[in-house]
């Protein structure tokens, strides 16, 4: 790099304008982070923590979940708040960076003394704020579907675990007859955990290992043309072929437009994702992607009485009609109602009668049904399985007879499968050894 | 249960196709169809199947359209009298219903007195194969390419009579061509067929040569082992030949992947390569170009539809000039108080960018943007054995005109010449009356305006979201920083290497790894040539 006398000299003269305009950027962003910051401070009021990140990578989902909770919050008001007093959310911005989580976290607890809180999605920023939320022993609602593998007395993990999700879609699609299977996934935790329960319990109903292919990408890979050739020449075996995706959020566009350009059918080799609803398909023209799959235990489309009001709630609220709902959106509102139903019960907003009193609460959900928190502190859930339509939306195709109870740890790795967990006395334990009666895996 | 159930109902859709014979696509009465047609109320997967299949046993081309709007999932009926229609949504929340037969329009209804008539995967499946077993002597050539492409997709042996029928009719070379592949398809699909046919329809399958030729020869059930034999020295030929077609699409998409980190850095190539400034929020500029093609399609889908194709053509020059505006902003507000500081540059444009992002993220919101693909952008063709992409292909176009630009621009231009003069000696340039402040203003504006135009490009296969750039930023530096910095055609060079590398590396180690792989290889080749395979020679290095 050449740098010569002239530009050094200006450069000197110009110090103090440098200052301001780095001065005027940073205010610039100040500004841009308190916009979500609720300014109004009363006095009596119960506080609630919303933990989502409005800035970074994880804002294009999270900043939603923000959305819906201010919302369920304005309804509970509405109705007169909980024990007599007022509910006040307390938004802060994580910026979509780990360590952040925790910080931040601490300040809701510590400095804003929240009754509960609400937030997280990847399982990183989970796992970085546990610590916070054990030392200051406060409450957590998880509400994102994730890899299971964990059950902490203060986190409600109101998203579904894999037997909630992965289980029941492959089960799906082999009584659709497919009979070789690709998992694919982005390359972190929660697709690495899920496939690896997901090729055992393959292997377990008889597919042979050449039938599976399992293929990781990193984050927000965007060049999809080599991996996608491969899943057409996989599925050229003379057998019916489905792709499991774990894909996570952004990286699915690409993918689904590179697998639309390619000529894949979903008639020819369908792919059921984990990781896209009714918000990722909304940046996207869905018309090649008809009846590609989706498993979760929420869709928009719904047809409920429960979904309509909540819809229309929605609507009005964020003053959009073409904002959509999705399933982590569904998992707030019933964690949101749980708690406010527990902490009812319990007469008080203290962390450990609560904490008590939420085993075995149960909320109506959006699909028609009721909710109930376990003892391992996962919730029960329709599994449903839809076909994306040529409006963005899911029609659902497939769903479970009955509810299905959220197993933490999975029964199809060897390591956590004689783990259990149960929150209440006489055991209290998240992860009890059936083999060897002791409390605390040696894993 | 419910399988043999529906292989009861095929194989009985089957005798009665044979019975119909040469009859196959005369008109029936409407009211059969009509009969059949009303079962669709309030029916489930199974009653939708039935229905479908008879409707294709009946075998009258009256019910195509039928059948196509409930591929489509346009079929619903009414709930007052459980009568089938076809809707369509018009402004103001309201469906038009039409009769799916004569296309008559009925009445406009509210969403909430219809309910949809759905079908899945399997539906779509024995629906494509009725259609394309009424539709394959259609008079118009492309519904009939595609009937038999569909045909041969499905290859359900309840569709060879009506297969037979046709093929003595047709006469398009292309369109018998497939639909004897059909035929052939079908033998292989059928245990029951005759040795001597199924033996010339592996031998027509080997010629084909493709995936799915492939597919069908690997999935054949036979006893007889001469014709196993026969179908796996097929398969055995079909390998071999898709191996060799294998290494023609790595180096296809080598290329196409090239030309993506091409647009991506060649803006670099000017701000950093030339000027020497590290400009991190390079990203941001591309993500603005995205922005921009994607609110010049919102306004001509709310203004002009019949535009949408063109749209791509007048976003271009629009985030050559919004981006390129963008850059001389950076350029005048930040950048020029920092030459000859490349930290604090670093940290002040990573700070811009950070604040762009915000910026975008505050305006459309955190979520994707749609924005589509024009038709000519959107399929792919077949070229041998290759699968071309169109997208890829006009993307890989445009990244060598937008290089034969610049060339132009630094090489031919009254600009390029000072922006020449300028970079390689500061004072002696503004000796010779050249507003140095101005070229260095204009040079970013231009790197900034390129970059622009890359996220037109790119906007078509990713995401449109405030994070787009951030992804493309540490791929940019490091074309740069390998192909040699102020040099354009080492931008080239190295965007292509670097691609194809990529791509030959993917099959065998996983994309995660060829990433990793490919980053090591750049580092060791930096420690041998610091300035990057086409170093600067002269004095304007000595810096």
């Amino acid at each position: 790099m050449q740098q010569d006398a002239a530009v050094q000299e200006k450069g000197k003269i110009m110090w103090t304008g440098d200052l301001r305009a780095s001065a005027l950027a940073a205010a610039l962003g100040m500004g841009l982070a308190m916009t979500a910051v609720p300014t109004q401070a009363q006095e009596d009021t119960i506080k609630v923590g919303v933990l989502h990140s409005l800035s970074g990578t994880m804002a294009i989902s999270e900043t939603t979940l923000k959305d819906a909770m201010l919302m369920l919050i304005e309804q509970q008001n509405a109705k007169g708040g909980l024990l007599g007093k007022m509910l006040e959310p307390v938004v802060v911005d994580p910026a979509s960076d780990w360590p952040l989580f925790a910080e931040k976290a601490r300040e809701l607890i510590e400095g804003e003394g929240v009754a509960a809180t609400f937030g997280c999605w990847t399982s990183v920023s989970r796992k970085s704020v546990l610590p916070v939320f054990e030392e200051l022993n406060s409450i957590l609602f998880y509400p994102v579907q994730y890899e299971g593998e964990e059950s902490q007395r203060n986190v409600f993990y109101t998203g579904a675990a894999p037997n909630q999700q992965a289980i029941p879609a492959v089960d799906y699609l082999k009584d659709q007859g497919v009979e070789r299977w690709v998992l694919a996934g982005t390359d972190y935790v929660y697709p690495r955990t899920t496939n690896k329960i997901l090729e055992q319990y393959l292997k377990d109903s008889g597919v042979a290992a050449e039938d599976i292919m399992i293929n990781y990408t990193p984050f927000g890979h965007s060049d999809w043309q080599t991996i996608v050739g491969d899943i057409k020449a996989f599925g050229s075996a003379g057998k019916k072929t489905a792709v499991v995706s774990t894909i996570n959020g952004d990286a699915n566009v690409p993918f689904y437009k590179e697998l639309a350009n390619q000529g894949i059918e979903a008639t020819d080799i369908p792919v059921v994702a984990f990781s896209v609803g009714e918000e990722e398909l909304a940046g996207l023209d869905t018309g090649p992607l008809v009846g590609h799959l989706a498993a979760w235990n929420y869709f928009m489309s719904a047809d409920t009485e429960a979904n309509d009001e909540f819809i229309e709630a929605w609507h009005a609220f964020t003053g959009d009609e073409d904002r959509v709902t999705n399933d982590p959106m569904e998992a707030h509102y019933i964690g949101f109602n749980m708690w406010i139903k527990a902490v009812e019960m319990a007469g008080t907003t203290d962390a450990d009668a609560v904490i008590d009193a939420m085993i075995g609460v149960s909320v109506p959900n959006l699909t028609g049904g009721y909710s109930a928190m376990m003892p391992n502190h996962h919730i029960t859930k329709p599994v449903l399985i839809g076909e994306i339509q040529d409006d963005g939306q899911f029609e659902t195709v497939y769903e479970t007879a009955g509810l299905v109870p959220g197993d933490a740890w999975s029964d199809f790795l060897p390591d956590s499968k004689p783990l259990i967990s149960d929150w209440r006395l006489p055991m209290n334990c998240g992860n009890f050894n059936t083999e060897t009666g002791k409390c605390g895996s040696a894993m | 249960m419910v399988r043999v159930f529906r292989s009861l109902v095929i194989i009985a859709g089957l005798f009665q196709m044979m019975m119909l014979g040469p009859s196959y696509g005369q008109t029936s009465d409407e009211g059969t169809l009509r009969a059949e047609m009303a079962r669709l109320a309030g029916a489930d997967f199974d009653g939708i199947a039935d229905v479908v299949t008879s409707l294709a046993s009946i075998g009258d081309p009256e019910a195509a359209p039928l059948l196509r709007a409930l591929r489509g999932g346009d079929i619903y009926w009414r709930k007052s009298d459980r009568l089938v229609v076809r809707a369509e949504k018009i402004p103001g929340r309201l469906l038009r219903l039409f009769d799916p037969l004569t296309g008559e329009t009925l009445e406009d209804v509210k969403k909430r007195t219809i309910k949809k008539v759905k079908v899945n995967n399997t539906l779509r499946r024995s629906i494509d194969t009725a259609l394309g077993t009424l539709t394959l002597r259609s008079p118009d050539r492309a519904t009939r390419l595609d009937a038999a492409g569909q045909v041969f997709r499905n290859r359900d042996p309840a569709t060879l009579p009506a297969l037979d029928a046709a093929l003595v009719d047709e006469a398009d070379a292309q369109i018998a061509g497939i639909m004897r592949d059909a035929r052939a398809a079908i033998l292989l699909n059928d245990a029951t067929a005759d040795p001597a046919e199924t033996r010339s329809a592996i031998e027509r399958m080997v010629a084909r040569g493709d995936p799915a030729a492939r597919n069908i020869l690997a999935g054949l059930d036979t006893r007889d082992p001469t014709l196993a034999a026969a179908a796996q020295d097929g398969i055995a030929a079909i390998d071999r030949s898709l191996r060799l077609w294998g290494y023609a699409q790595n180096i296809w998409q080598g290329l196409s992947l090239g030309s993506v980190l091409l647009l991506a850095a060649i803006g670099l190539a000017i701000t950093f390569g030339v000027m020497g400034v590290i400009n991190m929020a390079h990203g941001e500029l591309v993500m603005i170009g995205a922005y921009t093609t994607f609110a010049v399609q919102e306004v001509i889908r709310a203004s002009a539809p019949g535009l949408f194709d063109m749209s791509l053509f007048i976003a271009a020059p629009l985030a050559f000039l919004v981006a390129g505006l963008v850059g001389i902003c950076i350029e005048r507000g930040v950048v020029r108080f920092l030459y000859g500081r490349p930290l604090e540059t670093l940290l002040a444009t990573w700070g811009v960018s950070l604040i762009l992002q915000q910026a975008v993220r505050s305006i459309f919101g955190p979520n994707n943007r749609e924005v589509g693909n024009p038709s000519f952008m959107s399929g792919a063709f077949e070229l041998g054995g290759l699968t071309i992409t169109w997208n890829r292909l006009w993307i890989i176009l445009f990244a060598l005109a937008v290089f034969v630009f610049l060339l132009f621009v630094m090489k031919r231009t009254m600009l390029g010449l000072q922006m020449r003069a300028v970079t390689q000696n500061r004072a002696m340039a503004a000796n010779m009356g050249i507003r140095t402040g101005w070229v260095d203003a204009m040079t970013f504006g231009l790197g900034a305006g390129i970059a622009g135009l890359a996220g037109v490009a790119l906007s078509q296969i990713d995401n449109v979201s405030p994070n787009l750039g951030q992804s493309y930023i540490v791929d940019s530096f490091m074309v740069v920083v390998f192909g040699g910095a102020g040099n354009l055609w080492g931008a080239l060079a190295g965007a292509f290497t670097l691609g194809i590398a990529n791509k030959f590396l993917e099959p065998f180690s996983g994309a995660v790894l060829a990433k990793v792989l490919v980053l090591i290889f750049i580092i060791l080749f930096i420690q041998k040539r610091p300035r990057g395979l086409f170093a600067l020679k002269g004095r304007a290095v000595e810096g």
